[in-house]
């Protein structure tokens, strides 16, 4: 069954073709976008079932030339870690769909068929296996962010999709500039045949592309807005699942590839991911809503995984990604639950909510569920992947390892700070009795989320034995992503004996 | 006694067909009644379309070895024949565009068969092989052009653009004329490569007459694919012509225009190269600036569009200044999508000026995307092509460019495209913006009355410049295919 990463970019894709086409009725729309969601989730096990996680290589291959001058193909397939990232896509990108279908979106079809494009273009960047489909990807994923955002957003949309789309594409055209240089210099732009490069323009190229996307510190100026704008569905997968294209990218393609120079720019690039981290956490215990503090501790979140992946070695590369694996499904249900708040009080201040624990159960089980497991209590799939990411980076230097531990109190503290404003304290001028708990439908969507987060508390082995073939993290990054790279981060990173 | 030379008729084919289309149009136009009249010409114009692509089609199926088709002075090769499919498709979407024009009952024969003669002499134009045809075919086409921007006599504007378009453009074929005759008087020769054979034989590279006849000769081509600093009717003619008109020119005269420039300078200066590369990559430079920074602060979408094309004008002008086979083929694969994508977006926003009886600015598009989602969805793709964004093949246009400028040692001309394709998203984005992100309500702007037309021509022809946009990305290699046998003509 090597057609199912095909089928799981091109499901979606499919479906917003044909709603564009077709004029379904509005109830029709949503739920036929949802039923495709389900259905694409449902492709995912299906190849999970179908994964070999004891083989090394590349899965679920298919190929197709595109076009033979300057050779770039249709090249796609799955690795452990990417497989997950996929699950990761399809299962926020279902949550989301539902929740809109909810919620209730105007001009539907349109909404929807964006919402499944999307889908099919996240999908298409955690599996592209030739770095033009991967560079197409990559940018196609800005085409429906922008429209969601521009049409469907809050009344400061316009300023925020500007701001979004120059800072993204001033990012992703240096990394067009990079893609060509790298690919004619190598021959081809096949990401398994191309071999590693050592030119630090290149990999700079690259790196201000991710920078922008993940964000990390200073290059996150338009995460506030873009995350304030968003109608909450859309906050949620851009940043739980969109940014962390940008993760992966760091990893398949700067550390793979570049091994020399990303050596040379660890130093640097922890330095930002430090800064980041510090600084979105103290941004988000002042911030003064519920979005903010969920939008901030992205930054900060992505500034640890970064850290987790440039530490080099197994600990750091298992734990980053498990760490994205998190990170997405806490920030898609907060930014759900961040919409559900808003939608009861009217608003996202602290100042004007609190009290919302009383008569309102469910809401607050979700929301201290999803919080206790964000701020990486012990015995959390958070608590497990930073764990490991702070592990790994202290092989680096214990330094960074100080900076990332306390940066988890920091977290601590703005994640019980929301909850308490929220839920407790005395009850908020905007919080009223009208103010419902959430409806069964609002719990279907999110219990999924909170229900995947808690099987990975019990089981972070689940992803960490399962992303990397057993000769290790780090070996493989060299060895199979990096086409057997040598030199740079790959000489001395601490590499186990097959 | 001169001899006569053979004629190869088949090379001319695709001229042949459109002026007799022309000829048929205009008698048309003066004998038929009023209410046929429209039908008729339209018919007919686009039949010599239709007829000229399949002519070019098959003379690019025929044409594997380059040879001479009229003496030394008309060339037969597969670069020609692919122009010529360009210049043909253009026109055949521009019929297309101008079917529902509101002054369809008036000139109407004029109309159309200047379409087709203008479409004829580009297809000559493109052909050229020595530097009389080059300024023949030139002055052929223009002519039909500077009348058919002031058609619509009684609207100012379009009066004041052919003007404009009349005086900038004879300036500017004089300065080539003046070019070409100070090349003939440097090497003796009109021929493309009789030129540079005289060159190489007597050691002229360098030689002062044969530079400043080379420099007049680019600027006198700069002029026609409107290149800054030569560019500066361009926004006024566009803005002033009849939109369909100006759909036309900017994809159909650019294209012919570049295409010309690429072979002359490569067939006939290849002693020249280490001057005229760097000129063209200095065109290309100020186009992409003065293009990109002008559009920025235009309200007017025509004007906005044409200063969009003066920096396409210089996105094309980096595969040009790359001087090599890559470059050729990323010039001939950029037009194809331009093509489309240019007629296209002129297109909608003739359909938005019929609408609302006025001048379109970015204001009086909001809420355009929603009210007529056909257009809006295609003047989306257009623009996001225009921008460079995958999915379209504008995508594939800019990255071969690129790929051609980093593989002729120039990763500084990349980054210098890179950046002015960055400052262009801003503008092509309002264009969205203001489509489907603004509700037309805030704005209170109402049809001109009752229910839009329906314009299927013109709908169909957005259609085909869609399926070209959107269909250029994903079959990459059969067009790829076309434009690498049409640069294995050039000698690299």
């Amino acid at each position: 069954m090597d057609s199912l990463t095909t089928v799981l970019i091109f499901l979606p894709v499919g479906g917003a073709l044909l709603l564009w086409i077709v004029p379904f009725p509005r109830f029709w729309v949503g739920s036929l976008a949802l039923l495709l969601s389900l259905v694409e989730v449902g492709v995912w096990i299906t190849a999970v079932g179908e994964f070999d996680f004891g083989r090394a290589g590349l899965q679920l291959e298919q190929q197709q030339s595109w076009s033979s001058d300057l050779d770039f193909s249709y090249h796609v397939g799955l690795y452990g870690f990417s497989l997950w990232l996929v699950g990761l896509t399809v299962v926020v990108m279902a949550a989301s769909i539902g929740y809109a279908f909810w919620a209730g979106r105007d001009r539907p079809r349109a909404y929807y068929g964006l919402m499944l494009l999307l889908t099919g273009a996240v999908v298409a960047v955690f599996s592209a296996q030739d770095l033009l489909l991967f560079y197409v990807a990559f940018e196609a994923m800005l085409i429906p962010l922008y429209v969601l955002v521009g049409v469907w957003g809050g009344a400061g949309r316009l300023g925020a999709t500007v701001k979004f789309v120059i800072y993204t594409m001033a990012g992703s055209l240096l990394m067009l500039a990079a893609v060509i240089a790298y690919g004619l210099s190598q021959g081809t732009f096949d990401l398994i045949e191309a071999g590693t490069s050592s030119s630090e323009w290149i990999f700079l190229g690259f790196v201000v592309a991710f920078c922008v996307k993940a964000p990390l510190f200073p290059f996150h100026g338009w995460l506030p807005d873009a995350y304030r704008e968003a109608s909450p569905e859309v906050a949620g997968v851009l940043s739980g699942v969109v940014s962390k294209a940008a993760a992966y990218g760091f990893l398949r393609i700067a550390i793979a590839k570049f091994p020399e120079p990303a050596e040379d720019f660890q130093v640097p690039i922890l330095v930002l991911a430090a800064a980041g981290l510090v600084y979105g956490s103290l941004v988000a215990f002042r911030a003064p809503d519920v979005r903010g503090v969920v939008a901030y501790s992205s930054l900060a979140q992505m500034g640890l995984i970064t850290i987790g992946l440039f530490a080099f070695n197994d600990a750091g590369f298992d734990g980053a990604v498990l760490q994205m694996v998190n990170h997405g499904l806490i920030s898609a249900a907060l930014f759900l639950l961040a919409g559900g708040i808003e939608r009861r009080a009217g608003t996202g201040d602290f100042a004007r909510l609190g009290g919302m624990a009383r008569g309102r159960p469910v809401l607050a089980t979700m929301l201290m569920t999803t919080g206790i497991i964000a701020l990486a209590v012990p015995g959390s799939s958070a608590f497990a992947g930073e764990f490991l990411i702070l592990a790994g980076i202290y092989r680096e230097g214990w330094v960074w390892a100080v900076i990332g531990a306390g940066a988890i109190v920091l977290a601590a503290m703005y994640v019980l700070r929301m909850i308490s404003a929220v839920l407790h304290e005395r009850e908020g001028s905007s919080v009223t009795e009208e103010a419902l708990d959430l409806r069964p439908a609002e719990l279907g969507v999110l219990a999924p989320l909170v229900a995947c987060l808690l099987v990975l508390s019990a089981w972070p082995a689940g992803i960490t034995d399962h992303s990397f073939p057993e000769e290790g993290a780090a070996r493989t990054v060299a060895v199979e992503l990096g086409s057997a790279a040598s030199g740079g981060w790959t000489s001395y990173a601490p590499v186990a004996e097959p | 006694v001169i001899d006569t030379p053979s004629v190869n008729w088949f090379a001319l084919s695709p001229e042949l067909i459109l002026l007799g289309a022309a000829s048929v149009a205009l008698l048309g136009g003066a004998f038929l009644p009023a209410a046929w009249r429209r039908v008729f010409a339209a018919a007919v114009c686009a039949l010599g379309f239709v007829a000229a692509l399949v002519a070019s089609a098959l003379l690019f199926a025929e044409s594997e070895d380059a040879r001479n088709a009229v003496a030394d002075a008309v060339r037969r090769d597969q670069l020609v024949a692919f122009a010529k499919m360009v210049v043909a498709g253009s026109g055949l979407l521009a019929v297309g565009v101008s079917y529902n024009r509101r002054e369809s009952t008036e000139r109407v024969g004029e109309y159309y068969g200047l379409l087709a003669a203008a479409g004829g002499g580009m297809a000559f134009f493109v052909s050229a092989h020595n530097l009389m045809t080059l300024f023949l075919g030139l002055e052929w086409f223009s002519i039909c052009l500077y009348i058919l921007c002031a058609i619509e006599i009684d609207r100012a504007g379009s009066l004041e653009a052919g003007l404009k378009y009349l005086i900038v453009g004879s300036f500017g074929s004089a300065v080539l004329l003046f070019g070409s005759a100070l090349v003939y008087g440097a090497t003796g020769q009109l021929g493309f490569e009789e030129i540079a054979g005289a060159t190489d034989l007597f050691a002229l590279s360098g030689d002062a007459l044969l530079v400043a006849g080379l420099a007049m000769v680019i600027a006198g081509l700069g002029f026609k694919a409107s290149a800054a600093p030569f560019h500066m009717w361009t926004p006024d003619v566009y803005e002033g012509a009849p939109t369909p008109v100006t759909a036309f020119m900017s994809a159909a005269t650019k294209a012919a225009a570049l295409v010309v420039t690429l072979r002359l300078l490569v067939t006939a200066f290849p002693d020249e190269d280490e001057l005229w590369t760097v000129a063209v990559a200095v065109i290309a430079c100020v186009s992409l600036a003065v293009g990109n920074f002008a559009a920025l602060v235009q309200r007017d979408v025509k004007r906005m569009l044409a200063y969009s094309s003066i920096s396409h004008a210089g996105f094309m002008l980096i595969a040009v200044a790359a001087d090599n086979e890559l470059g050729a083929r990323a010039l001939l694969f950029y037009l194809v999508p331009y093509a489309a994508m240019s007629i296209g977006a002129f297109a909608v926003v003739a359909a938005r000026e019929r609408e609302l009886g006025e001048a379109v600015d970015l204001d009086r598009m909001s809420g355009f995307g929603w009210e007529r989602p056909f257009l809006g969805v295609a003047m989306f793709a257009f623009m996001l092509g225009f921008a460079g964004f995958p999915l379209t093949g504008g995508f594939f246009g800019k990255f071969y460019v690129f790929a051609a400028a980093y593989d002729a040692g120039w990763a500084w001309l990349m980054i210098v495209g890179v950046a002015a394709t960055l400052v262009s998203l801003y503008y092509y984005l309002a264009v969205i913006r203001a489509m489907f992100m603004r509700p037309s309500a805030e704005l209170q702007f109402l049809p001109a009355g009752g229910a839009p037309p329906p314009e299927r021509m013109l709908s169909a022809a957005v259609l085909g410049a869609l399926v070209v946009t959107v269909g250029s990305f994903f079959l990459v290699q059969p067009i790829i295919d076309l434009a690498r046998d049409g640069a294995a003509t050039l000698p690299f």
